[in-house]
This record gives structure tokens, sequence and C-alpha cells, in this order.
């Protein structure tokens, strides 16, 4: 099948990828643009683990075709992080043990990041809600909702 | 999992979306978050996806009395309302009940309705809130009532050249109040049962979901509501579809959603000045 140009943004750079049509984001995420950071774990839109950002808000890159996002801002766990800085998501899940095996852990701070940018102090219910589209299966969650509260606190009051 | 190979269309306007449609082997995409899965599974297996995002039919505007929905709006989208939007009470139930976060980011309206699954949360209450689906085609436009709309499942009164692009749905009026009640599948998320119920001054009405073949009105779970009679027994006389959970229990479930929904739509009635 013919390959149909796209051009995006990813983690801020410009970025033209040639895609089958059935090519899903996640694959050209990772095949194309070894991105690796973004997981595929169930691949049935359940499990969260191929979780980014497109134009701000979290999306599962395994349900979503690469063809379709032309002219998206599109923002994985490696565009967090600035110049060797860890993005404050990031910090908190490593300070409050919000990372077991780690597999979830990508799709969980993307997911993250989507909530805090729509509530910036979510309580616990909140936290769980927002998560409920990402499974850790070393039920780590408990980690998982500290960590968030923590990058919560961070981001409202920077030290 | 991989789609088939297939071709991508991406129309300008509606025409160009009816003119890629006219093959049958083509077919249209929303949000895609009922029918990837799909392609990935290969239960569907279209020779062209013909793009809907590029047709401008998500947004949401309020005239003539109705809210009127693009068939693309996002759940998200329609959660992001401000409560000065008069939008019935039982569809803002209905979006929040769907999936997770990142399935409401994508996930449309238009697309759920179309998909035509017999366990879609936002049917129940399209059909309770009596809304109409606008429906295009190149002979022209038509408008169906939600409650006529779904068929058996996945399966719908829409024709193959058919576009779902507005849901209109009817301002709630002084003293309306809807619901929605849904009880998941813990795993899938689906409703095992769902109830969606709309009161006011002119009677009630009901939409359930994932009980029947397909979504439907309720006309004796309405009767018995109006006459103080038995839910639970006016639920006997519809034919529970066999899929997760037992017949039996899955109905029960249904009464109690019901019986909820109906004590929500009631409170929030109370009270209600309108749209």
């Amino acid at each position: 099948m013919e390959r149909v140009p796209v051009t995006l943004r990813v983690n801020g750079e410009a970025t033209a990828l040639l895609v089958e049509p059935r090519t899903l984001l996640v694959h050209a995420l990772r095949d194309e643009l070894e991105l690796t950071g973004t997981k595929i774990g169930c691949d049935t839109s359940q499990c969260g683990a191929c979780t980014v950002l497109v134009d701000g808000k979290a999306f599962k890159s395994c349900t979503l075709l690469a063809v379709r996002l032309d002219g998206a801002e599109v923002t994985t766990i490696e565009g967090l992080a600035r110049d060797g800085t860890l993005h404050p998501i990031q910090e908190a899940f490593a300070e409050h043990h919000g990372v077991q095996c780690g597999f979830c852990t990508p799709g969980m701070i993307m997911a993250a990041a989507d909530l805090l940018a729509r509530d910036p102090d979510p309580g616990d219910e909140a936290i769980r809600h927002g998560l409920a589209g990402n499974l850790c299966r070393c039920t780590g969650y408990q980690g998982i909702l500290a960590s968030v509260r923590a990058a919560a606190l961070a981001l409202r009051e920077p030290a | 999992m991989i789609p088939a190979a297939l071709e991508y269309v991406r129309p300008a306007t509606l025409e160009e979306a009816f003119a890629a449609l006219a093959d049958p082997d083509a077919k249209a995409i929303a949000g895609g978050h009922s029918l990837v899965p799909m392609l990935k599974l290969r239960l569907a297996r279209p020779a062209r996806l013909v793009d809907l995002a590029p047709l401008g039919l998500r947004g949401v505007a309020v005239a003539g009395g109705a809210v009127r929905i693009g068939a693309l709006t996002t759940y998200d989208d329609l959660l992001s309302l401000g409560e000065e939007v008069p939008l019935p009470g039982a569809l803002r139930d209905c979006a929040a009940a769907v999936g997770d976060v990142q399935v409401r980011n994508a996930g449309t309206l238009g697309g759920s309705v179309v998909h035509g699954d017999p366990a879609s949360d936002l049917a129940a209450g399209v059909i309770a809130v009596g809304a109409s689906l606008v429906l295009r085609s190149p002979s022209g436009s038509r408008e169906v009532a939600a409650e006529d709309f779904f068929l058996g499942p996945f399966a719908t009164a829409l024709a193959q050249q058919e576009l779902l692009t507005e849901l209109v749905v009817p301002v709630p009026g002084p003293g309306e109040g809807s619901a929605y009640v849904a009880f998941e599948d813990p795993a899938s998320g689906y409703p095992l049962a769902g109830a969606a119920v709309r009161v006011g001054p002119e009677g009630c009405a009901v939409g359930l979901t994932g009980l029947a073949a397909q979504p439907l009105r309720a006309p004796a779970v309405e009767a018995a509501i109006a006459s103080g009679g038995d839910v639970g027994a006016a639920l006997e006389g519809i034919e529970i579809l066999e899929h997760d959970g037992d017949v039996e229990y899955r109905r029960r479930l249904g009464a109690v959603a019901v019986e909820r929904a109906l004590a929500a739509a009631r409170a929030r009635a109370e009270g209600s000045v309108g749209g």
C-alpha cells in the first residue's frame, strides 16, 4: 500500500513521516522515530502503557492511526525532561516510589500530565479517576498516587 | 496487532466524503475508538477509510430550543462545556461514564451512536432525552429519532452512503430533569445494564442499554413509573441479549439502574427552571 506523508511535531521538533495508512501511532513512534519510551502493553486500548499527549491531551497511541495526525503536536515521555532536568512529574515518580518494574510508568506519567493540566490540585479520588485508563500490573498504585500528589504540589509551588 | 492494508481518504467536503463512501468497501472514521480496535482484530476490513475529521463536524451550538452537537464532538468536549449550555443531565452522565480519560479525549458522540454497540452508554441517554439524529446523504437530509435508530447489535438505520452529522437535543423544559446510571463490567467498563431516565411535567422517558439486542426505549417501564408500579416486572417483557453476566442478574441490575436514575432525575427536576 502506498505510503502517505505526514508532517507533525514530536517533542517540539518538526517531524516528517512516510507511513502506511494502517500504521498505528505507537509503531510510528517506536519503529520509525526510535522513541521506545512509549510502551506497547495490551495493544487493545485497555492498559494505557502507550499513552502520549496529542495537542496536550492524553491518548492511547495504540488506537490512533498515524496518518490522521498531520499537523498535530505529539509529546512522548522523551519530551518531558528539559535540558537534562527531569520534569516534576518524573521527579516525583522517582522520589515517591511510583515506579516498580517501570513498564506502565511512561503511560502513567503522560496520563498524569493530562490530569494535572486540567486539575492542578486533584484529591486522591480525582487522581484515581484520572488514571483509570492506566493499569499497573505490579499493583503499585499507592506509590503512583503519592507520586502524582507530590507532582501536583511541585507544579503548583515550584521550589 | 496491525490492521490490514487500507487506503486513506481525507475529504475536504461532505460531497467528497459521500463520493468516497459510494464504495461499499469504504468506511467512515470519526474518533476511531470503536473502529480501530476492530481493524486491529481484523473484525472490520474496509478497503478504504474516509476521515471525517476535516469536515468541521465538531462543536456545540444552542439554537431553536435545541442543543445541536456536531457528530465529531468528543466526550471530553461535552464534559468541558460550561453549565450555561443547557445540556440534559443524562447526557453529561453518559459522557462521564464512558471509558477513561484517554477514550473520552478521542471518542466521539456520533461515532458511538453509529457504531450501534448494544451496550453503549450514550445510546440510552440520547433515547431518553428525545434526541434526533441528522443523517445526510447525496440525496439530502433526514432526521431520525434516536429511539428509532438502533436496530440490533451493531445495526442501525444508517445507510452506506449516509453520514450522521448532528445530534439535536431538545433544551430541557421547566421542571424537567434527567440522569443516567449504569452498572459496568469491571473489566471492560461497558454497562452490564444501564438506564437513562427523563422526568418532567409531561411524563417520563426511559432509555435502556446493555440489556436487549440494541439500546431501546422502554414504554412498559415508563408506564410502571407513571403508575407507581413495579419496574422489575415491567422489565420482564424485554428480551435480554446473552453476553457477559447472567441474564436474570442483568435484568435485576437494570431495574436498580432505572430506580436510581429515576431518583436522580427527579432530584434534578425539582426546582429546575429549564434550559
